[in-house]
């Protein structure tokens, strides 16, 4: 049977997050969080691939107190089992620091033969978790993954790189991080989500994995000092006409005074 | 030992990009600068040292003849372990940055993805700016540990220009390990040339459009201003309309003009578009996000203030 863990984080919805103009900071309080889209892809490849081979999927994340209803999703979706990792004690740490206790956490789980992720998540857009689990677990990594199988026991996977599409085979166990184009991620069903509140839970802190909060913060590097959105000034001229001829006429006008084509 | 800063990247021109940012925070922290080859047959090292670098540190092995992450890994750390390494910058393609996450855990340093600005700080702590929240602000980091390392997108940092300078180049004989991932194939994509990043006109298209065949409407509007035509995610990557898109995961660009048609402006998006230096948008949803972000927009329905602003233009240009 093939044991899959999905890496999974719960980030705020960023259709929903807007800037305020005055302070050109991102609002995110109040907004509700929910799965990266490219990490509920990675539970949707998980899930086509046990469909199809049989096998099991937990869920790993790490987060906060919001973190588990965030992910009744992934169970609703189709993962069987959800492991959490919450420890208010890492809030803010850098990947280094992540990965560390993403390891810790793999390694309590134990007996998986694949973990799949998303190529990023959308807040931090770092890249970096999937690699560098591989690198501290001593397993094979597939990076950019836009379709994948098994066969004979190997995992073999379309890597969608710049300039080609790889084709590549790995024996298990492996790392696999997944690009956006891999699927369509599922809308669970009514009945699905309120059973996925009755399929097990762990949450975990530091202490549970055999880490200290306090030591790994000490290690984490990478801090953040400020975050703004650039200052964009637009002039926001909304054309008003009577006729949509009128309009076309004002807007092509005001193109030509900007000087930006040859008139 | 001398304090080292090291760039890498397998794309040659992207290299000597970072090359001259990493010649910049050389001379602020009085580090040798080195550029890290690798690759089978690698051909004239030297255009690294005329482009800034005061050493090239060559691995060239038929292992390493393709790109595959673990071997490359492996290359890099050997050709790293003897120095002592303040800063590493690697070309944040996609080899790029598996590369630098995978090297930065195998040292247990930090990482910066994707830097669009780096610095240093007068600790020799290495600072950078970079994209988050789907790319609509910019965080400011700052790495607490050495090595520090960063990736930097292509065409971030110019190259500076050749000039005929003493350098040295170290040619390392290192074991490469065997690979685990085996490559069976690799398809080159006909990526034809969409020209978005360097043109000077775009206009674009969104989830407004109901068909692909309205697209036509959009050529015509591009024919009278000598365009090139682009569109939002939706229209690539699901509905596969065309091949590539505008936003931060797809084309960044910054042409004088352009005219987003039925796209709501996603802050993935906005973030794509930001350094256009006019933005005009058309699209029927008066709250649509890309009213916010532009110069001049008409609150319609594309399918008739396209066809209307296509003749306005006609009648007014030549």
């Amino acid at each position: 049977m093939t044991k899959i863990i999905v890496l999974l984080k719960d980030i705020v919805d960023l259709n929903e997050m807007k800037i305020d103009p005055s302070t050109r900071q991102p609002r995110t309080e109040g907004i509700k969080r929910r799965i990266s889209d490219v990490d509920k892809r990675a539970l949707e490849a998980a899930i086509r691939l046990k469909e199809k081979n049989g096998g099991d999927i937990a869920a790993l994340s790490m987060g906060s107190d919001r973190t588990r209803t965030a992910m009744l999703e992934a169970l609703a979706m189709g993962a069987d089992s959800l492991y959490i990792v919450n420890d208010r004690g890492l809030a803010g740490v850098d990947a280094l620091v992540t990965s560390k206790v993403l390891k810790a956490a793999v390694e309590k789980i134990g007996g998986y033969d694949i973990i799949i992720c998303g190529e990023m998540t959308l807040d931090s857009l770092s890249s970096q978790v999937g690699p560098r689990l591989a690198e501290l677990l001593g397993l094979p990594q597939v990076t950019y993954v836009k379709q994948m199988d098994l066969e004979d026991g190997k995992l073999r996977a379309v890597r969608d790189l710049e300039d080609m599409d790889e084709v590549v085979e790995v024996e298990l166990p492996a790392v696999v991080s997944v690009v956006r184009e891999i699927n369509e991620a599922r809308i669970p069903s009514l009945m699905n989500i309120m059973r996925a509140k009755k399929k097990p839970t762990e949450e975990w802190d530091a202490s549970a994995l055999g880490l200290s909060a306090e030591e790994l913060r000490a290690e984490s590097s990478i801090e953040i000092v400020k975050v703004e959105a650039p200052l964009v000034e637009r002039k926001r001229i909304v054309i008003e006409a009577d006729s949509v001829e009128e309009a076309a006429g004002k807007l092509a006008e005001a193109i030509i005074n900007e000087g930006v084509v040859e008139a | 030992m001398r304090k080292t800063v090291v760039a890498y990247s397998e794309d040659r021109e992207l290299g000597l990009q970072i090359l001259s940012k990493g010649r910049e925070i050389s001379d602020k922290i009085g580090a040798e600068l080195c550029a890290l080859l690798l690759g089978h047959g690698i051909k004239d090292p030297e255009e690294y040292v005329r482009h800034g670098a005061d050493r090239a540190l060559v691995v060239d092995d038929q292992a390493l003849g393709t790109f595959s992450v673990e071997s490359y890994q492996g290359a890099a750390l050997e050709a790293l372990k003897d120095l002592d390494l303040e800063v590493l910058l690697i070309g944040a393609t996609k080899r790029g940055k598996e590369l630098a996450a995978r090297v930065a855990a195998a040292l247990d340093a930090g990482c910066m993805t994707e830097c669009i600005e780096i610095d240093v700080d007068e600790g020799g702590r290495l600072l950078g700016e970079r994209l988050t929240y789907g790319g609509s602000v910019i965080s400011s980091q700052v790495s607490k540990r050495k090595p520090h390392i960063a990736t930097i997108p292509p065409r971030t940092f110019k190259k500076a220009d050749p000039s005929p300078r003493d350098g040295e180049i170290s040619v390392l004989d290192v074991v490469i390990q065997d690979q685990k991932v085996k490559v069976l194939e690799s398809r080159g994509k006909s990526k034809g040339d969409t020209g978005l990043a360097e043109a000077s006109i775009i206009v674009s298209a969104g989830r407004g459009f109901k068909d692909e065949a309205d697209l036509k409407l959009l050529e015509e509007l591009a024919q009278i201003l000598g365009a090139k035509v682009g569109c939002s995610r939706p229209i690539a990557a699901d509905l596969g309309w065309m091949e590539e898109w505008i936003g931060i995961s797809g084309y960044k660009i910054s042409p004088k003009l352009y005219i987003a048609c039925g796209i709501s402006g996603t802050i993935q998006h906005a973030a794509g578009i930001r350094d256009a230096q006019i933005i005009v948008s058309v699209n029927s949803e008066e709250g649509a996000n890309i009213h916010e972000i532009s110069d001049y927009s008409i609150v319609g329905d594309i399918y008739t203030v396209i066809p209307a602003l296509t003749k306005a233009l006609k009648d007014r240009i030549k």
